[in-house]
């Protein structure tokens, strides 16, 4: 019982990182009915940019974190001005805009790669202060809470600001009809703009929070979560935030729970992927989508 | 002749993977001239890879024979898959595949008799660059001949309007399994070949990067004709090696070149480099109308 | 033995499109499809050419129920159609359009192909000839290696007919085929029809120009919420009081 207990409890910290992750990626998809592969290089930057701040600038953790989760946004900002902006006419702007999005994801990650170097770093000891605690058998870090405060935080933020805000509102209105957006006097591409530095910023967030609980990054930090992230947001339906969480805890739940139950962790991916097949199979529109089928 | 042997002896490799990837991206090109954006041919390649590797090493089989095995062995897998798979569209294909992709790799990682994460080894070295080079021709061929027949308009006309084409008459679900199965069977065909090239297949060879590679030279080179594809795979393949030739070391550097290429294309020339041979030319794509590949 | 419309009824979640929609066509002749925006003409060709099917209702197509098959295989039954928003294939020529459109009735099979066996030239040939003769029919000759995306309006509703006529159609159902057009190009589209019909088609149009429609037909039938309110002569048609009612109590005029 206190070994499910455990497992329950890591596959909530993990899931909570991936919900996260997914959000920001399906936050794009929702508003431009495209999937920007570029978000895990996004990701694996932000992670990578916060260990450097820490380590080269001797920043502490409270300031490099929002620091690497705003220059994340700022390289969202650059896919979109590179890579969708100027693709945004064509009518195979969503195919066009995966591919150019591929594009970006690779020249990222030769940023990544160039600016790194390709060994695995991790933050510096004592960077974060972890205290140990065992409650009912179960052992939390204060580190794990903090992870999944952080990130719900993040998630709630988004939340209410996507509800309530004006901005927020309007960004809905151009994921709803673009066009009808446009008449109604919104920026549509400042709207679009926006989304996409939200969305990076995120995803940066999500990296170091990533590279925190795992204590080590690397350049290729990013191919891991990028099959899980698309994985996620099909599980809980594209386009939906709540059900990106819903889909990153679930995910997270499954690949830890797979790897208690196998006894291996060749299996957790295998299983991950079998889902991932089964749901588009099934009910393409996932847990909480919006139930239509889309072109690339 | 001595400079001919000299180039061959420090570029054979080059050569033949020039070759063994331009029949991977004309594989991938049946399925793109429908407009279907399925991403599962490195996987089908490793299936071919390792069915052929296995019937050789452990089997004795014959080359021929095993070739063959792999061949039908991907195209099999492809037919089941296909039926499923092609109902769906777009991005959710691509996802398909890919997660196809991932479970096969898995599965080369956790089997005994694929040798695990260190791949099947001991796999005789009997292809030969001429060999790949009449598969690469033969599959040009038929390639550019396709379109020129019935499942060949059928296809594009998927690719234009799927609506439209079925009030034709075309029978999209069956076109498109046809497209599929073909090349899921190419690129089975390559895989077997690449199998007994090196004397060892391991599953990275036929992972999510080489999946999405597949895609790259097609884009690249251009989906609309049947050279795309192959001009795609030879400059991205050939690429390191020059980019080492002046100077430049593996790394960063060449992998920014790869993207930025990409990015170019796609920005500037959206049918690929062929379309600088071709009718499609920029001046369309400039004037801001539609380009579906 | 004609085109029968038995009792099509279609539902969208909650809203009733069509209901009990009954009406025949007779062969070789012209059946005009009338009535306000969103009466439902589209969804009831839509049945009718298999890209939908009906929720209750049949219909038969020479003695052939068709409502359940799918579109190519409709198509396959001799059924040939335009669309209201018009599907060309974008990124090919005029001709190349029409070429695909001749899949029904063009074997171009792969083997003489690949043996480059002259059969195979032989019949390439006659295709393209037939092909350039159906743009000849709508008068597209001079544009047959322009892009399809590239033409007018006008030209871009002919060129779909030339496409839809490929394959030898028995029955074809237009919709909107003069939409847009000027008065000598919709005249030049209405002889065409004519002669179709004379050849011995059949033709189903759904049109908002009266003129066009009161013109050519022979039979019209009104829907208006999904429902027939009448089907007859275009004389009878102009005077039925329901008609007069439904298109005064709409904002959709004459042409």
């Amino acid at each position: 019982m206190n070994l499910l207990a455990q497992q329950l409890v890591n596959g909530l910290f993990i899931g909570s990182v991936y919900g996260l992750f997914a959000v920001g990626y399906t936050l794009v998809f929702g508003v431009l009915d495209i999937l920007n592969l570029a978000h895990a290089a996004v990701f694996t930057l932000g992670g990578l940019s916060a260990v450097w701040l820490v380590q080269a600038a001797g920043m502490s953790i409270w300031l490099a974190f929002p620091l690497a989760t705003l220059l994340a946004g700022g390289l969202g900002l650059l896919i979109n001005a590179a890579a969708f902006a100027p693709l945004r006419r064509r009518a195979d702007s969503q195919f066009s805009g995966l591919i150019s999005s591929i594009a970006m994801a690779i020249i990222f990650d030769a940023a990544a790669l160039g600016l790194f170097g390709a060994r695995s770093v991790r933050f510096p000891p004592g960077t974060v202060k972890v205290h140990v605690w065992q409650i009912a058998g179960v052992t939390i870090t204060s580190l794990q809470v903090g992870i999944v405060l952080v990130a719900t935080l993040l998630m709630v933020i988004l939340t209410l600001f996507l509800q309530r805000s004006r901005t927020g509102k309007a960004i809905r209105t151009v994921a709803e009809n673009e066009r009808a957006a446009m008449l109604l006097g919104v920026n549509v591409s400042g709207i679009i703009a926006f989304t996409f530095f939200i969305s990076s910023a995120l995803g940066g967030a999500a990296g170091v929070l990533y590279g925190l609980y795992f204590d080590s990054l690397a350049p290729d930090m990013g191919r891991s979560i990028e099959l899980k992230g698309l994985a996620v947001i099909i599980l809980g339906g594209m386009g939906s935030i709540p059900g990106a969480i819903l889909g990153g805890l679930a995910f997270g739940l499954s690949e830890v729970l797979t790897v208690a139950v196998s006894g291996t962790s060749n299996l957790r991916d295998a299983v991950a992927f079998t889902v991932l097949f089964a749901i588009l199979l099934l009910r393409p529109s996932g847990l909480l989508g919006r139930g239509k089928l889309r072109e690339a | 002749m001595e400079q001919l042997a000299h180039f061959y002896a420090v570029y054979g490799s080059v050569i033949n993977f020039i070759g063994i990837n331009a029949l991977l991206a004309l594989s991938l090109n049946v399925t793109l001239a429908a407009g279907m954006l399925s991403l599962g041919n490195a996987a089908f390649a490793g299936i071919g890879g390792y069915t052929a590797g296995v019937l050789t090493v452990h089997l004795k089989a014959p080359f021929i024979v095993s070739l063959c095995g792999g061949t039908l062995m991907a195209g099999v897998v492809g037919l089941l898959l296909g039926m499923p798979v092609l109902r769906l569209k777009g991005v959710f294909l691509a996802m398909a595949t890919l997660a196809f992709g991932e479970v096969v790799r898995i599965a080369a990682v956790n089997l005994d008799i694929t040798g695990g994460a260190e791949g099947l080894t001991g796999i005789p070295n009997i292809t030969r660059t001429w060999m790949i080079f009449l598969a690469l021709a033969l599959a040009a061929y038929f390639m550019a001949t396709l379109r020129r027949s019935r499942i060949g308009w059928g296809l594009v006309s998927i690719r234009e309007d799927e609506t439209a084409a079925a009030c034709l008459g075309v029978d999209i679900i069956h076109y498109k399994v046809v497209a599929f199965t073909i090349g899921a069977m190419m690129a089975g065909f390559a895989g077997a070949m690449y199998a007994h090239l090196n004397y060892l297949i391991t599953p990275r060879d036929f992972g999510f990067f080489i999946a999405v590679d597949l895609l790259v030279y097609n884009i690249v080179g251009g989906t609309r004709i049947w050279y795309g594809p192959i001009l795609g795979a030879a400059l991205l393949t050939a690429l390191p090696e020059i980019l080492r030739g002046i100077g430049v070391a593996a790394g960063p550097i060449r992998l920014a070149v790869n993207g930025v290429i990409l990015l170019l294309v796609i920005l500037f020339l959206p049918n690929g480099l062929a379309s600088l041979f071709t009718r499609w030319r920029p001046a369309a794509a400039k004037a801001g109308r539609a380009e579906r590949i | 033995m004609n085109l029968s419309v038995e009792n099509i009824s279609r539902n969208f979640g909650g809203v009733q499109a069509l209901l009990g929609v009954s009406f025949d066509v007779e062969l070789g002749t012209i059946h005009g499809l009338i009535g306000p925006n969103g009466a439902g003409k589209t969804t009831l060709i839509n049945i009718l050419s298999g890209v939908l099917p009906p929720t209750h209702g049949q219909v038969l197509y020479q003695g052939q129920a068709l409502h359940h098959l799918p579109a190519h295989q409709v198509a396959a039954l001799g059924v040939a159609r335009t669309f209201q928003n018009i599907r060309l294939f974008p990124t090919m020529t005029c001709l190349e359009n029409v070429q695909a459109g001749q899949h029904l009735t063009a074997q171009r099979p792969l083997m003489p192909r690949l043996l480059r066996l002259p059969s195979a030239d032989r019949e390439d040939r006659k295709l393209e000839e037939r092909a350039r003769a159906n743009l000849v029919r709508v008068g597209l000759q001079d544009k047959a290696s322009h892009l399809a995306r590239g033409l007018s309006y006008g030209e871009r509703r002919r060129l779909e007919i030339a496409r839809a006529l490929a394959f030898n159609p028995s029955l074809l159902l237009l919709d909107e085929p003069v939409a847009g057009m000027r008065r000598g190009e919709a005249a030049e589209v209405a002889d065409l029809i004519r002669s179709l019909a004379q050849g011995g088609m059949t033709i189903l149009l759904i049109e908002h120009n009266m003129a066009f429609v009161m013109e050519i037909c022979s039979c019209i039938t009104v829907l208006n919420f999904g429902r027939v309110i009448a089907t007859g002569s275009p004389d009878a048609v102009r005077h039925h009081r329901d008609v007069i009612e439904a298109y005064l109590g709409s904002e959709r005029g004459d042409a």
